[in-house]
């Protein structure tokens, strides 16, 4: 890649940084150059998100119906998966799985919510009671 | 405190940005970003079947988080100092006593809590690297290698990222080199050699079909069974995965195969070996083409065309980079007996 083609494009870098990006000068020596991002991957990471945001509100609904409880609503706002959320809370996988029953999730003792409530950040009220607003 | 000599170096990648910052304050300056990559053996190509990451392939164009540093520090003949931690407060005391001593440092963190990170970046990765150089009142001094400027933590945010879980969870962990001692011409071939022989390794040699150049051709005759198996969105969503892999910040462009021509043009240099200069210019062109496959993955995942014809390019673009990658990396084996 030569140093004019480094792309400047508009991304969610914007603000925050410029990334380094390797490319060749006039004498064809490759160096360091600042590039603000690259349509095509700013768009591979938009399209990711959409995914992912999809999923949350499908996961939200789903607590909505009573089907699953908020461990794993969180879990999917959180971008989590049981591996991650295990090494946060100190439960098994296997168990997390039985807290995100409904009717489960419902006998937990508060220390055991206090524990998923500091994994994902948020307070008792709020991971008893949801709100959808991702 | 500030620990007055360091200076940020901003890089594509972290774990070579560490690694040439620390040497360089150090005082070994001639170990760039692109030469810390090719001694470390820094080049790649893996999927790893079965297993999914962010519910898409597990793809990477680099070698294992951490393998750069360990690499390129031992090849050089450097001593270093890593310590991990259960005792939250155990590893902030390390720290402090560290900068105490005007020792900048490595450390590891997690991503997903980086506050200083747009949020469409922090995934729950947790081998980022950066390097801690001062404490002012609560405030840690941090040098991040992927930012443009030096930014800093308070003691609970940087806690926090330091005891992430999950994966590769860093356990507080602190690293940095000791006893480092000036490097010769001498030693500084060796370790480009090394560099260069263990990347051929990596490359051409391990078995089975999912690793080096042959997980290139690997990856692409799954491509072209995506759209029928998983459907234009899904198939979408999996080409978008690879071109992150490839493409997001720390690669430095086109899956790290300019940062590597980079260090063959160095290492040509270094050798005053004109073959390593024109090998350079495969991966240049690797690189080129990896970020035309790129493009044409966008068409799909952006909806622009989703045809089986358009997987099958994706797919026949990956097998004609393998191809190339696999003479490059034939003709550096060869090359690289030679240098002297």
């Amino acid at each position: 890649m030569k140093k004019e083609d480094i792309p400047q494009d508009e991304s969610g870098l914007k603000n925050f940084t410029r990334e380094v990006t390797y490319a060749k000068d006039k004498d064809g020596k490759y160096s360091k150059g600042l590039s603000t991002g690259w349509e095509v991957k700013t768009a591979a990471l938009q399209e990711a998100w959409k995914d992912i945001n999809a999923t949350v509100d499908q996961a939200y609904q789903l607590y909505l119906n009573g089907e699953k409880s908020p461990v794993y609503y969180y879990m999917e706002k959180c971008l989590m998966d049981l591996p991650t959320l295990s090494g946060y809370t100190g439960f098994f996988g296997f168990t997390i799985k039985r807290h995100m029953k409904p009717s489960v999730f419902q006998r937990l003792s508060n220390k055991k919510l206090q524990k998923y409530a500091d994994a994902f950040n948020v307070t008792l009220n709020d991971l008893i009671a949801p709100k959808n607003d991702h | 405190m500030i620990i007055k000599d360091f200076e940020h170096i901003q890089t594509a990648h972290c774990e070579n940005g560490v690694t040439s910052s620390l040497l360089s304050y150090h005082g070994l300056k001639e170990i760039s970003e692109p030469l810390a990559f090719g001694i470390g053996a820094g080049l790649f190509y893996i999927q790893i079947p079965l297993l999914k990451v962010n519910g898409g392939p597990a793809i990477s164009f680099r070698t294992m988080p951490g393998n750069i540093f360990k690499q390129t520090v031992k090849s050089l003949g450097i001593d270093v100092v890593r310590k991990k931690f259960n005792d939250h407060k155990a590893a902030q005391r390390f720290l402090d006593q560290q900068i105490e001593k005007g020792n900048p440092v490595g450390a590891q963190v997690g991503v997903y809590q980086l506050p200083y990170f747009p949020v469409e970046y922090r995934f729950h990765f947790n081998a980022h690297n950066i390097i801690i150089f001062g404490k002012e009142g609560d405030q840690y001094l941090v040098s991040d290698p992927v930012m443009e400027t030096t930014t800093s933590l308070s003691a609970a945010e940087l806690e926090k990222v330091r005891f992430a879980k999950g994966p590769l969870a860093p356990k507080g962990q602190i690293y940095f080199p000791e006893n480092v001692r000036e490097i010769d011409q001498d030693t500084l071939k060796k370790a480009i050699k090394r560099g260069i022989k263990r990347n051929v390794r990596d490359m051409l040699m391990i078995p089975g079909n999912v690793a080096g150049v042959r997980g290139i051709h690997y990856t692409a005759k799954k491509v072209r069974k995506w759209r029928d198996k998983l459907g234009e969105r899904k198939g979408g969503l999996y080409l978008g995965q690879i071109v992150r892999m490839q493409e997001e910040i720390g690669t430095g462009g086109g899956g790290f195969r300019f940062i590597y021509a980079a260090f063959l043009q160095e290492a040509a240099q270094i050798f005053g070996n004109e073959e390593l200069a024109r090998i350079a210019e495969d991966f240049s062109t690797a690189g080129d083409m990896w970020r035309d496959s790129a493009v044409n993955m966008a068409q799909v995942y952006r909806g622009r065309n989703t045809s089986q014809a358009q997987f099958n390019l994706c797919a026949d673009q990956m097998d004609a980079i393998a191809v190339l990658e696999k003479k490059a990396f034939e003709q550096l084996k060869k090359t690289q007996k030679h240098l002297g």
